[in-house]
């Protein structure tokens, strides 16, 4: 860690809220109205898998926005995180969810159940 | 700001001197491309590293000049 990602005050929060909360997307919108076209199919994959998850809408701030992207050294939005690890965005969400992969990383979290 | 498609393509050969490219543009807009990447850089690495890497190639483009490439990554088998 660099002296100015301690000295961030958007990434301490972004590492306690990916520490807090087992499954939660970074996106644009609200899980409930997604404002762009890959956080909504990000969205309906979890909405699928049927696994609870915290959305948390980048759009409302533009230091979370240009934070999250930074912090997880990723240029894009949508990223998820499961059980503090850095998943991936749209595109990876979607091949491991095609694979199944996705679905047995978060049953062995005990996440969801088989 | 739109990216062309040949710039694109130049600047992922110079980050992947070896790799097999290829590039669709999705929506023919010059905004929104796909990219498929076959490289020996990606060996044994995850797929979010892998993108990085990609990402790294386009110096801070993505996300900004950039807005949409889909990535399908993979070392050569």
């Amino acid at each position: 860690m660099s002296e100015t990602a301690e000295a961030n005050p958007v990434h301490d929060w972004i590492a306690k809220s990916v520490a807090e909360h087992p499954v939660i997307l970074f996106m644009k919108g609200e899980p409930e109205q997604p404002r762009c076209g890959f956080s909504a199919v990000t969205v309906q994959i979890l909405d699928h898998l049927g696994v609870e998850f915290v959305g948390v809408d980048v759009l409302q701030s533009e230091p979370l926005r240009e934070g999250i992207k930074t912090f997880s050294d990723w240029p894009t939005i949508p990223q998820l995180y499961v059980k503090g690890e850095f998943v991936g965005g749209c595109d990876i969400v979607k091949e491991m969810f095609q694979s199944g992969e996705l679905k047995t990383l978060l049953t062995e979290q005990g996440l969801i159940t088989a | 700001m739109p990216m062309s498609q040949p710039d694109l393509e130049a600047a992922l050969r110079e980050g992947f001197p070896d790799a097999e490219i290829e590039i669709t543009d999705l929506a023919g807009d010059g905004d929104h491309y796909k990219a498929r990447i076959v490289s020996t850089a990606f060996k044994g690495l995850p797929r979010v590293r892998q993108h990085q890497l990609v990402y790294a190639s386009l110096k801070g483009k993505m996300g900004g000049e950039l807005h949409a490439l889909a990535l399908e990554t993979s070392a050569p088998s």
